[in-house]
């Protein structure tokens, strides 16, 4: 292949050097928002594993704990076991389809409030100003020579968002263990290593991708904002400047000077200056656009100052953009979030959380799963009886010891003993205790009459004998020597 | 298809030149962070070349400067399960087999182990799940044994073997060849099968079987027991019961009496060490046909002292 060059002949640079983001400070509504969502996500994510749940003396007392080691997750009353991962499934299905239906209705909403990466970038951007001050005085940081003071400044705000991205990695693991006992190993030297090196991980991943790399993620490592096009239509709302209204761009003076040959845009570059992903909305739609509004507050706030009315830069639909060209007005937003898309999507969101909840509050936690022993299918007893063996599992998910009967029933003249028992005096069923919290997993030996069909298929139960007698039962199949073997 | 690069209006950058029906690709550099990132993974292949094994040489490979192999990585894993092994193998080797069944964490572990040692071992003639094979090897699993089903008897069986002939303390019996060696006409053990069937309950009662039981009482029953209950100390099968390790029919009976096989199993006390002949027996014992209890030495003590 020929060597990359440009029409001109000199050649095309091999890479693009980040242009700097200096977002200045903004105050309005939507900033008040993101400051609002900013709180809550932020206090979910670092309080969350300090909430304690009472469990009684079987299980953790963390109310959200995901413990690995003994394949158990906790949120609150629930304890999900790992055959019930499917529980988990759902809430990503919802999660996936919950994005749809926001993307749909509000456009790029999870990128620009919610999204983890606009989040901390948010935080950190905020570091900048508190330690270099507002955006002016950035970029003079910025292009000035290493001085003392540029040192100084620098070193301070790396150290603060090293703090800020270990705090953040060190959250993390706390979702896995007791928290209180896990700071304090942590601090001791006594955690696991998988837990010190995760913390590592995450600390550099914070560092790096919010405090440099920041846009950068969004617009060349995130693939949602390429899946989010095909989530989006012309009737969902975007950040937009309202070009009709604003063009031909003009200062205040110029306009007063030629009253009618200008529209309201003072060309005062604020909407850009405000923008954490340093784009310009005057360009129209996007990829860097996250749709955080903050030019909307930007805008809103010069608006004001010179006197015309607010919404130059707007949320606003393509549909609504169309009809407001023309001269017409745009549809109440009521009317654009329920339409057949964004129902559809809510319609599939609701219904997969109502059948996650009908099930969670039918499942029964007394479980049972049987396997047929299969080397040998069938052993024949002296007496002219035969015996199959079966392996059981018995998963008592509660967190208290169970006594439980394990019954036999259309096997005539069966007789059912564990190895802890013995045949003689065994009866259609054996009692078991089962530990808290726990499976248990024995050989159950099942003997019966030798005359009968070579295949029957019987039922095997269990039910509860201390006060909830909910259980579980298998249809398995009994196995004779063929006739002439 | 022409090389006409050109800059792209809207986005001011330089396009690499092809064009499909008028779709053409624009040559967007990429971010400066993205190539360091890719010098970064060609620094770490040549670290990762040096440090591992990498490069392949004609009979084997460069060996890495940290001399790290997964073979390496296999018997430090073995050698550390053998650690975590250690203990719960001497408490069972410190164990009389009796006593396992009285401590159910150490039998579990004793199961266990003699499972995995029945795999090796065992299961060439018994079966995976110690079946057995019809006609050939006795099936483990059952409630009927030559030897003895309690724990003692089976670890003795498993140590000394069946009918080895280099060893004084195995466990041996000769049935004689009543028909190859003429002790019994044709006819006579025809009576004996007659007899054997009645009282196995396959046949009714017959002049045949008759004149059979007084040959029984005086050729079997010094092993097999007046009724032909069976003797375990000579390791004769009960002839009553529904278990016929090498068939209970007329033709296989008749086979029997005229020539019997006299199996033999090897002993492992020259093979395998105590303990995992300890387990082997606690995994048998765990298959359906354990008989519970210790077995009364002083009162069924064979001529060899064998329980």
């Amino acid at each position: 292949m020929a060597s990359p060059e440009d029409l001109s002949g000199q050649p095309a640079p091999l890479y693009e050097a980040r242009k700097g983001v200096y977002p200045k400070a903004v105050n309005g509504p939507f900033r008040r928002f993101k400051w609002a969502i900013m709180a809550v996500t932020l206090a979910i994510y670092y309080g969350t594993p300090w909430i304690r749940w009472d469990r009684g003396p079987y299980a953790p007392d963390q109310a959200v704990l995901v413990d690995l080691a003994n394949r158990r997750f906790y949120m609150f009353q629930i304890e999900i076991w790992p055959h019930e991962f499917y529980y988990v499934a759902g809430l990503l299905i919802m999660a996936g389809v919950g994005l749809f239906l926001v993307t749909s209705a509000v456009g790029r909403a999870w990128c620009g409030y919610a999204c983890p990466q606009t989040v901390w970038t948010d935080l950190f951007q905020h570091v900048d100003r508190l330690v270099d001050g507002d955006r002016n005085a950035q970029v003079r940081l910025a292009k000035g020579p290493w001085t003392f003071e540029k040192v100084a400044k620098r070193g301070l705000k790396y150290l603060i968002y090293l703090a800020i991205a270990f705090w953040t990695g060190g959250a993390w693991i706390m979702y896995f263990a007791d928290a209180p006992t896990l700071t304090a190993d942590f601090w001791t030297g006594q955690a696991a290593p998988v837990a010190y090196g995760t913390v590592a991980l995450l600390t550099a991943t914070t560092f790096i991708l919010g405090g440099f790399l920041r846009e950068q993620v969004c617009v060349y490592m995130c693939p949602w904002p390429r899946i989010q096009t095909a989530m989006m239509d012309e009737k969902s709302l975007l950040v937009t400047y309202k070009d009709w209204r604003g063009e031909p761009r003009g200062s205040v003076k110029k306009a007063m000077a030629h009253p009618g040959a200008f529209g309201d845009c003072i060309d005062c570059n604020q909407c850009v200056a405000v923008c954490p992903t340093g784009i310009d909305i005057r360009e129209g739609p996007q990829i860097g656009c996250i749709t955080c509004a903050l030019c909307i507050d930007a805008c809103d706030g010069v608006m004001a100052q010179v006197g015309r009315p607010r919404g130059l830069i707007d949320y606003c639909t393509l549909d609504d953009a169309a009809t407001e060209k023309a001269g017409g007005t745009g549809q109440p937003i009521r009317k654009t979030l329920t339409r057949p898309r964004t129902l559809i999507y809510f319609g599939v969101w609701t219904a997969i959380g109502t059948a996650m909840l009908f099930s969670l509050g039918q499942r029964t936690r007394l479980d049972l799963a049987v396997q047929h022993e299969r080397s040998p299918l069938y052993v024949q007893l002296s007496d002219g009886h035969v015996r199959n063996n079966y392996t059981l599992k018995l998963r008592n998910m509660e967190t208290r010891p169970r006594r439980v009967a394990v019954t036999v029933s259309g096997l005539p003249g069966a007789a059912v003993w564990t190895e802890d028992g013995a045949r003689e005096g065994a009866g259609q069923a054996v009692t078991l205790t089962l530990s808290p919290d726990s499976v248990t997993r024995l050989k159950l030996f099942i003997a019966a009459p030798g005359a009968g069909p070579a295949r029957q298929d019987f039922t095997i139960s269990t039910r509860g004998l201390d006060g909830d007698p909910r259980g579980d039962s298998d249809i398995i199949q009994f196995d004779r020597p063929e006739a002439g073997q | 298809m022409a090389e006409q690069k050109r800059i792209d209006e809207a986005t001011g950058t330089s396009t690499v030149g092809h064009e499909w029906d008028g779709i053409e690709e624009l040559d967007t550099p990429m971010p400066r962070w993205w190539l360091w990132t890719f010098y970064a993974t060609i620094v770490w292949g040549l670290a990762y070349a040096v440090l591992y094994p990498a490069w392949p040489l004609v009979n084997s490979a460069t060996e890495g400067v940290l001399g790290w192999s997964s073979r390496g990585d296999l018997y430090k894993e073995m050698r550390a399960d053998a650690l975590r092994r250690a203990p719960t193998v001497g408490a069972i080797a410190a164990t009389a087999i009796t006593d396992l069944p009285a401590k159910p964490e150490l039998m579990q572990a004793a199961v266990q182990g003699g499972a995995a040692a029945f795999r090796v071992h065992c299961v060439q003639c018994h079966g995976a799940g110690g079946a057995g094979v019809k006609k050939l090897y006795p099936s483990l699993t059952d409630d009927d044994w030559l030897w003895g089903g309690d724990l003692a008897s089976i670890q003795y069986t498993v140590t000394h073997g069946i009918r080895n002939p280099d060893h004084k303390d195995t466990r041996t019996s000769l049935m004689p060849a009543f028909g190859r060696d003429g002790i019994l006409d044709a006819a006579q053990i025809g009576d004996v099968v007659s007899f054997v069937r009645a009282i196995s309950r396959q046949e009714r009662a017959s002049a045949s079987s008759a004149r059979g039981a007084a040959l029984f009482e005086a050729n079997c029953a010094v092993c097999h027991g007046a009724g032909g209950e069976g003797g375990r100390q000579f390791g004769a099968p009960k002839l009553t019961d529904a278990i016929w390790l090498y068939g209970g029919d007329r033709d296989s009976l008749t086979a029997t009496i005229t020539q019997p096989r006299n199996g033999v199993m090897p002993r492992w006390n020259n093979r395998l060490d105590p303990v995992t002949i300890k387990m082997l027996s606690a995994y048998v014992y765990s298959l359906g046909g354990g008989e519970k209890g210790l077995a009364p030495v002083a009162k069924e003590q064979g001529v060899d002292g064998q329980p």
